[in-house]
């Protein structure tokens, strides 16, 4: 298990530092000048040069790129050209947001996937799996953002149930944050529960049909106990890499339905970066959410490990 | 069952601290599109910072009225002497920024001398160029030389990027403002609202709102959906103008449209070929339909322009019959050019809707000429490096929102790079001009000249469409700067 995770996390190392390249490449030649983009129309030419002194921008590419890497590591990630603070304090008051609601989605969708799939796989075929099938179909193919704006019309501005966005901040209490992320959370969860709940279906009707089942009903086990001991934990590998995709998703994904929500997480950040030109910004959220990706994939295969022995002993 | 129990409870809890809130409202919620950058007008242009700070946390020397007028800020008064070089101005007594120290006529001196300091940023370091020396004599007076006579120094000393700020806080400006106005600075949760506090010290009538919280909505559906269940109380500059009819029909909400200083044009660049031919500038003006971009790009909000000038300016000239919409004459120009068969060029278009909305009926528009354009949809990075910094364009449609700017025609290096040097001259004579008979005179003038060389394709004034709680009341309807003076805002019983 050991030799498994530590060769893991080599080759976790090595995404790291290729991915880091080609964000810096990447985000460097996109066109487009901070300083200019901050001073506006009338900007005389010395103040914009004077700008671009204060923000280092003047400085080679290569000690920008050593100095920001080194500054990653140490845990400086700079500070932003526009906003003017740190960057870690930026993307920490946005990750108090990104991730409990990623989380949050995450849960949801969990919790309606599971057992919509058990329930379709183990009826298969009877109108029950019909309707699940046909429910799921169309959260797949619902755009989530629109669905968003629906669930806004409804419960916002006809019901009053819920502020139309906006987030009050957990110092103001835990219930209003929760509450603040429901529809947003819900709008995340709908698309990705259908995906898990046919992936949950397809991939425990297949493990039903494998003969250990047939020897473990053969052997007197009820069909309940058949799959609660042996078919569902099969069924679960290619049910995790799912959820671990899903998870990444939720945390960087979220863009456009942070907009819609006027949440002031990752996402929102991002697009604002970009459009400002707050180049160390959009690098180091970018470069934190490969490494979210990366770390989700890390823990996704040591839980195979977890799942699956025979996958320890390959390794 | 506990925790249905507990979500019960805190949903009833909530309910009843909202309808506190509603009881008595002492605040106010205002969206706005764009968040700003940072909270240093004297050291961007992005008009949000202008929008949350101007006139409520920062005020200058002079300050504008709701008209565009400029009066009295910081100085009470002031005296110009007979050439026309030197300003006296007197500071009010009293005056203490929001972090306790006295406001005197050093402040004064390190701010200007710090906006036109060879190290500066301030993106308006035009406005400071004509200063020969500040100069501190005694405790509230302040003597500016000038290089020469300038007829409009009182207004360019209202603008928000000529504040006063003091060197005790002037490191921690960005995050952590602090100046003179009727609100200090509360709080900034970055990406989502900034606070202001009202600032029971204000050396002027009090604020009449106890607070005021700035929310930043980029998306317009959201916008809509934040105004519509009351989660705001006023949206400045609201971003879909085809919203706006359910707005007007709804009791509960007035929509506010006034005038801005935005004059959006088509621009032309005047150096490429071929509309370095005043022929094919003015076919195209002519090619062009105002009140079909106004009605179909801004719903019908905007006033049509001839020239590059404010039309609520006392001065301004109504020059729209010059350039009327009149395909065949636009055909004819085209022939006589020698173009009869038209021509491809490009059309680059910013982020803004009147730009995109516009971009697209003008593409069509310019089609029934003969003139074939490439659109390309840029955002305001690439724009700002691909047309105004690198003149790479044939045609581009965009606001000036500064005010008062017809005398970027006079710089030849401006991205539209119109070369006249009469025009220049006019422009040269008019800055040392202080008579207003013969101030208004050339301006006339110079807002024929442009339109008779027709350098832009001069489409319409953009309006200021708010949206506002039926019940708030003393919201700016127009926009002289790009500010929301909050000082005179409150709540109708």
């Amino acid at each position: 298990m050991l030799r498994y995770a530590l060769k893991r996390l080599q080759s976790l190392v090595i995404s790291l530092v290729i991915a880091s390249l080609v964000i810096f490449a990447a985000i460097e030649v996109i066109p487009g000048d901070p300083a200019s983009f901050m001073l506006g129309f009338n900007a005389k030419p010395e103040a914009v040069e004077a700008l671009r002194d204060q923000l280092g921008l003047n400085q080679s590419l290569i000690k920008r790129y050593f100095s920001w890497v080194s500054g990653l590591l140490t845990g400086n990630f700079g500070t932003s050209y526009t906003y003017r603070s740190p960057v870690s304090e930026i993307i920490g008051d946005r990750l108090w947001i990104s991730l409990p609601l990623a989380v949050y989605a995450l849960t949801l969708t969990v919790l309606i996937a599971f057992p919509a799939g058990i329930f379709a796989a183990t009826r298969r075929g009877s109108r029950t799996d019909v309707a699940v099938m046909s429910v799921t179909q169309l959260g797949v193919a619902i755009p989530n953002f629109w669905f968003a704006i629906l669930m806004v019309l409804l419960f916002s501005i006809n019901l009053r149930w819920f502020s139309a966005g906006g987030f009050p901040g957990w110092e103001n209490g835990f219930w209003p944050a929760i509450k603040a992320l429901t529809l947003p959370a819900i709008a995340l969860a709908l698309p990705q529960a259908s995906i898990l709940a046919r992936v949950m279906r397809s991939s425990l009707l297949d493990t039903l049909g494998q003969d250990y089942i047939r020897t473990s009903r053969a052997k007197g086990l009820t069909r309940r106990q058949a799959l609660w001991r042996h078919a569902l934990r099969n069924a679960l590998i290619p049910v995790l890499t799912i959820i671990g995709l899903q998870f990444s998703f939720l945390l960087a994904g979220a863009i456009i339905i942070e907009n819609v929500f006027y949440l002031p997480g990752l996402g929102r950040l991002v697009f604002q970066s970009i459009s400002q030109r707050d180049l160390i910004v959009v690098e180091s959220v970018v470069m934190l959410l490969v490494f979210a990706v990366i770390l989700v994939n890390f823990t996704v295969d040591l839980a195979y490990a977890w799942v699956d022995p025979r996958l320890r002993a390959r390794a | 069952m506990k925790i249905t129990r507990n979500l019960a409870v805190a949903a009833i809890a909530l309910m009843t601290a909202m309808n506190a809130a509603h009881a008595a409202k002492t605040g106010v919620t205002i969206g706005l599109q764009l968040e700003p950058p940072h909270l240093d007008p004297t050291s961007a242009a992005a008009g949000a910072i202008d929008q949350v700070l101007y006139s409520n946390v920062f005020e200058g020397l002079t300050r504008f009225g709701p008209d565009g007028s400029v009066g009295p800020g910081l100085a009470e008064s002031w005296k110009i002497s007979a050439d026309g070089c030197i300003y006296t101005f007197t500071l009010r007594e009293g005056v203490t920024f929001h972090d306790g120290s006295t406001l005197d006529a050093g402040d004064v001196v390190f701010s200007l001398d710090r906006a036109r300091a060879e190290d500066s940023t301030n993106a308006q370091k035009a406005l400071f160029e004509n200063i020969d020396k500040v100069e501190a004599k005694g405790d509230t007076t302040v003597k500016i030389t000038l290089k020469k006579p300038q007829g409009d120094f009182l207004f360019n000393l209202a603008w928000g990027d000529a504040v006063i700020v003091a060197p005790e806080s002037i490191e921690d400006i960005k995050n952590n403002p602090v100046g003179t106005g009727a609100f200090t600075f509360g709080n900034w949760a970055k990406g989502d609202k900034i606070t202001l506090v009202r600032n029971d010290d204000y050396w002027g009538d009090a604020a009449k709102l106890e607070s005021a919280t700035f929310k930043f909505i980029s998306e317009p559906t959201a916008a809509f959906a934040a105004m519509m269940a009351e989660d705001i109380d006023a949206f400045y500059s609201f971003p879909a103008p085809e919203n706006l009819a359910s707005f007007e029909a709804d009791p509960r909400f007035t929509v506010l449209s006034g005038s801005t200083e935005g004059e959006t044009i088509l621009s032309i660049n005047n150096k490429q070929e071929p509309f370095d031919n005043l022929l094919v500038r003015r076919a195209v003006s002519h090619a062009i339909d105002r009140s079909a971009i106004i009605d179909g790009a801004m719903f019908g909000y905007g006033t049509p322009i001839g020239t590059h000038f404010a039309p609520h300016h006392p001065d301004y000239v109504d020059l729209t019959n010059f350039s009327n919409y009149d395909p065949e004459k636009a055909k004819a120009l085209l022939k006589e050019a020698g173009l009869e068969d038209g021509f491809k060029t490009t059309l680059k278009l910013p982020p803004p809707s009147y730009a995109r909305r516009g971009g697209e009926i003008i593409a069509a528009q310019l089609r029934e000429v003969g003139i074939e354009t490439e659109i390309s949809n840029l955002e305001w990075a690439q724009w700002l490096e691909q047309v105004f910094r690198g003149k790479d364009f044939g045609l581009s449609i965009v606001s000036h929102t500064e005010p008062m700017d017809i005398g970027i025609y006079a710089r030849p290096e401006y991205y539209f790079q119109y070369d006249n040097a009469d025009f220049q001259q006019m422009i040269k004579d008019l800055s040392t001009e202080s008579d207003p008979k013969k101030r208004s005179t050339a301006l006339k003038k110079a807002q024929m000249t442009i339109a008779r060389d027709a350098v832009n394709g001069y489409l319409f004034q953009l309006a200021l469409t708010s949206v506002v709680n039926a019940k708030l009341k003393g919201i700016w309807e127009n926009a002289p700067t790009q500010a929301l003076d909050l000082t005179a805002v409150s709540w109708e019983d």
